[in-house]
């Protein structure tokens, strides 16, 4: 609940972008999740990514489901539309709402609980449509708003905060979105702002369905020893396979980098993706030798992160169904109807 | 005991012209359907009205299926009870179907194979033509066999109901244009089904058919193809869907129209998309995302799906959301019978979803009304901002139906409803997503990105205040309930208004109906009345009920609600709607799962009228 009003002064010397926004402009209601909850970091990498890539506030709709993470859309881009929809069906309304108007950006703000329990299918169908999006599953392996359940990401041995140790097997999003067809896979950690807002620039970027799983640590119910998704776990482990930098259409590439260290893409907005390798050997344009890197470093307890997978010149789901380029809500009676001379015809064939 | 033989009376073969009830009973996948809408549409171009049903299985191949047709001059097209005619196709209801056939009526069979007696029946008169035998010498191919039985039958029947050959000759070469050697096989079956009968078999019988003039310009269609032409020209962009019986047809066609009607000239691209969902949750959930985002969406489905939707219908209602949702109704609960007809789904989709809730619901009686009503919803979706249920049903949706042509007047404009544009939040505008500006209870909405600045808002299925801002306050949420409460109010006077239909003479009995019982009602109150009992009617077409609802049962001592369900669901939502007394709105239930007819009717209305020992 926001009961407190947020301040609307902020520092004058701010920079501003080339839209004249500052990251105020980004910003939205003041969070009610607990303090040091990664997803209120995640947030801030959001704002950081929109402010960086001009995006017009009101041209990007912003949709969840329910949970902690599903909150956060009320705490970013106050001049965005947004729709907290029900419990693990944000994909579907998602990709209903790209339906009806492909000009505007869509970003998909999920959980674990939301997407890989109750809402597995909605996330599974979403990714291998191929719907224009960008989907970040704020991943913490527990229910944070109903107070610390073990959700289906969190690891087989890993405990809860009391002790319990979990049986199941976990569910890797990453995983899923990979066999899925998603063309545009990345793995984050809220703690690891400089490589997460790259990793969202380029999600946004990116035409069709875009997936980040980003490990989001809950302070109150999954931030001790025992947990794989702490922040000491995830600091300690964390495997990054290269750092993005996003370049927009017709800028200069600032840094150089020693030959035979770098894979660039370009992707279909003319944006390019400039990826410095960590690992050397890794290809994010290869998604079955992506598959295996990630499922051998997960099972020596490593968390993989960075740009995994990236196909640039993807086709999305508008493509697939060769929908016209006006929006659907704009088209009216003159578009849509046929007439009733047709109908005439019809009727004819009718008796 | 010494049994003494029993001599079945002699019973006169029926006699009618224009007036009698065939069915055929056939083997699913046996390739029949078409076989026998050949058969129906015959007497259609002969000018006599026809109507026929699909009663069919769960199955693709080898159940029973029937196909039953009635003939009726007068144009009455509800299932009459009784059959006349059986063609009986199919061993494994052989017996079912014999005890069917009215005395005196006929039996038309393959008699290739001799059968005892005790098969038969004394007092039906029987047409055995050697189907099987005369393909086997006229046809090699095994399937060819099989199928040409068919049109064999459809031949032999030409001639004993005299239906003019031409006119079958026509339909055929309709049918199979472009394709000679399909025509030329099923023309030269359809003559030897004739020939056999020309040269063998006393004819015409008692039943025939006789050229008329009582057909005009109507359309002989099914609902799931009007509603979805209802759809296209209601501006419906986005369709999700999931398969399910018996609803998949209508996304079928609206597909197919929309192939035909809705490609841009210019680019060759399309103006609709059409999603098969993974589910019904995933179909309401896109039809909900579209309509937020300002396009016209709808998604078609039946009973079980509704149930999976119900969580969607909530959301949708609680924050306002156009959608439009097209039941066709089968017979439940759970799997219940998925190719039988009901209307059991009325209180599902009245009252559907957790806490507080009550939808608009359209009732159409027919083909031309699914196409109207399906438009309809659309608008009123949009303009009440919230969902729109059509209940139709299986026997409208899946049989084709003799019904008045479709109109479309161009001139007509979609209503949009309350959308605040740029300009008007520009010019400074109050926007509170969830006020009511005009004391209808109706709000305005935004579409996302309309402007920079002004207008955005968090859409959520919480409670919030007129502003859209999160509230867990009791006089917010009282507001905000006490509004959708008078939104819905605002809908009586919207949505499709009941139709009256007074007696000869004022009476004190009044009958209350609507969907598919329409046909079969109309039937009733003639033969009602020519017993003397009189009957005001009305029929609804859609909820919330407008005023005139009430006053109708007012103004009378007893108001019979007729439908298709074992509950008597719109009763109760009657009942419940308008405080009754229910002793004064007795239940008349049909819901076997076939379509209600009007023997049933009048027979159970003269039962209660005669058992409270008034009325004549």
């Amino acid at each position: 609940m926001t009961f407190i009003a947020k301040p609307k002064l902020h520092h004058p010397t701010l920079p501003q972008n080339a839209l004249c926004f500052t990251r105020r402009d980004y910003e939205g209601k003041i969070s009610t999740l607990c303090a040091g909850c990664g997803h209120d970091s995640i947030s801030a990498a959001i704002i950081q990514a929109c402010w960086e890539l001009n995006v017009e506030p009101h041209r990007l709709a912003k949709l969840s489901g329910i949970g902690c993470s599903s909150k956060t859309p009320d705490y970013f881009l106050g001049q965005s539309h947004g729709f907290n929809t029900v419990h693990g069906r944000m994909p579907s309304v998602l990709t209903g709402a790209n339906l009806a108007n492909r000009e505007l950006l869509y970003l998909g703000v999920s959980g674990d609980g939301d997407s890989a329990s109750i809402g597995i299918g909605q996330f599974v169908h979403a990714i291998r449509r191929g719907v224009n999006m960008t989907y970040i599953v704020e991943n913490n392996g527990v229910y944070g708003l109903t107070k610390g359940q073990f959700s289906a990401t969190a690891d087989q041995g890993s405990t809860s905060k009391r002790g319990v140790v979990n049986a199941d097997s976990p569910i890797d999003l990453i995983g899923l979105a990979l066999q899925l067809g998603a063309t545009y896979v990345g793995r984050g950690f809220s703690g690891d702002k400089a490589q997460l807002v790259p990793l969202i620039k380029g999600a946004i970027a990116h035409r069709g369905a875009a997936f980040l799983d980003v490990i989001s640590p809950c302070v109150a119910f999954n931030n001790h020893a025992g947990s794989t998704k702490s922040y000491e776990y995830v600091r300690a482990h964390n495997e990054a396979v290269n750092r993005l930098d996003v370049i927009p259409e017709r800028e200069e590439i600032a840094v150089d980098y020693p030959a035979g260290s770098t894979i660039e893409v370009e992707q279909h907005d003319g944006s390019r993706l400039r990826l410095h390798k960590l690992a050397a050997d890794y290809d994010p344009r290869d998604r079955i030798a992506a598959m295996n890197h990630v499922q051998q470093r997960q099972a020596r307890g490593e968390v993989v992160t960075g740009l995994l997978y990236v196909d640039a010149q993807a086709e999305d789901l508008h493509t697939h169904l060769n929908t016209v380029a006006t929006p659907f809500n704009r088209l009216g009676a003159a578009e849509l109807s046929p007439g009733s001379a047709v109908l005439a015809k019809i009727n004819a064939g009718f008796r | 005991m010494v049994s003494v033989p029993v001599v079945a009376p002699v019973v006169a073969p029926l006699s009618a012209c224009n007036d009698f009830v065939i069915k055929f009973a056939n083997v699913n996948g046996s390739g029949s359907a078409s076989a026998n809408e050949l058969f129906a549409k015959s007497i259609l171009r002969m000018g006599v009205p026809v109507s026929p049903r699909n009663i069919f299985p769960s199955n693709i191949q080898g159940l029973p299926t029937w196909y039953e047709v009635r003939v009726n001059e007068q144009g009455w097209l509800g299932r009459r009870g009784g059959v006349d005619l059986m063609v009986a196709m199919n061993p494994q209801t052989w017996d079912a179907d014999l005890k069917e056939i009215e005395p005196g009526g006929y039996l038309l069979y393959d008699s290739t194979k001799p059968l005892p007696r005790s098969k038969f029946r004394d007092d039906i008169q029987l047409l055995g033509v050697p189907l099987t035998d005369i393909c086997a010498q006229n046809y090699t191919v095994a399937r060819e066999r099989q199928l040409f039985k068919n049109i064999m039958y459809i031949g032999a029947l030409s001639v004993l109901l005299e239906i003019e050959p031409g006119v079958i000759e026509t339909l055929l070469g309709e049918q199979y244009r472009g394709k000679e050697k399909l025509l030329d096989a099923n023309r030269k079956a359809f003559h030897l089904g004739r020939d056999h009968v020309l040269q063998h078999m006393a004819h015409p019988l008692g039943l025939r058919v006789q050229r008329a003039d009582n057909v005009g310009e109507k359309i002989f269609l099914d609902g799931n193809t009007a509603a979805a032409l209802g759809c296209v020209y209601g501006g419906a962009t986005v369709c999700a869907w999931y398969p399910i019986t018996p609803s998949s047809s209508l996304a079928e066609a609206f597909q197919k129209y929309c192939m035909k009607y809705r490609v841009d000239p210019a680019s060759g691209a399309n103006r609709f998309a059409i999603v098969q969902a993974e589910d019904e949750i995933a179909s309401i959930g896109m039809v909900v995302g579209a309509g937020w985002n300002g396009a016209r969406a709808f998604t078609t489905t039946s009973g079980p799906g509704i149930s999976l939707m119900n969580e969607f219908i909530g959301l949708a209602y609680f924050a306002e959301i156009p959608v439009t949702i097209i039941d066709v109704q089968r017979g439940g609960p759970s799997t219940g019978m998925p190719t039988r007809t009901q209307q059991s789904d009325v209180l599902a989709c009245a009252y559907a979803s957790h806490g507080d809730t009550k939808h608009v619901l359209l009732l159409p009686q027919d083909p031309t009304e699914c196409f109207e009503f399906s438009a309809a919803a659309l608008d009123l979706a949009d303009r009440l901002q919230t969902p729109v249920f059509v209940l139709t049903d299986l026997d409208i949706g899946m049989n084709q139906r003799l019904c008045e042509p479709l109109q479309w007047d161009d001139a007509r404009v979609y209503d949009r409803g309350k959308v605040m544009t740029a300009e008007e939040l520009e010019a400074g505008r109050d926007f509170g997503r969830y006020k009511d500006v005009d004391g209808d209870g109706i709000p305005y909405r935004t579409y996302p990105g309309t402007h920079p600045s002004k207008g955005a808002y968090f859409t959520r299925g919480t409670s919030r205040d007129p502003y859209a801002r999160y509230s867990e306050r009791g006089p917010d949420y009282v507001y905000n309930m006490q509004r959708l409460l008078h939104k819905f109010d605002t809908a009586r006077s919207l949505v499709p208004a009941p139709v009256l239909r007074a007696a000869a003479r004022p009476t004190r009995h009044g009958a209350i109906f609507y969907g598919s019982t329409s046909p079969a009602m109309a039937e009733a109150m003639t033969l009602l009345e020519r017993d003397g009992l009189l009957l005001d009617t009305l029929r609804l077409r859609a909820f919330p009920f407008p005023d005139s609802v009430r006053e109708f049962i007012a103004a009378h001592d007893v108001v019979y609600v007729v439908e298709q369900n074992r509950d008597g669901q719109l009763r109760s939502l009657l009942i419940n709607e308008f405080d009754l007394d229910p002793a004064r709105v007795p239940a008349v239930l049909h819901y076997d799962g076939t379509p209600i007819t009007a023997r049933f009717i009048a027979g159970a209305i003269a039962e209660r009228v005669g058992a409270a020992g008034s009325g004549r």
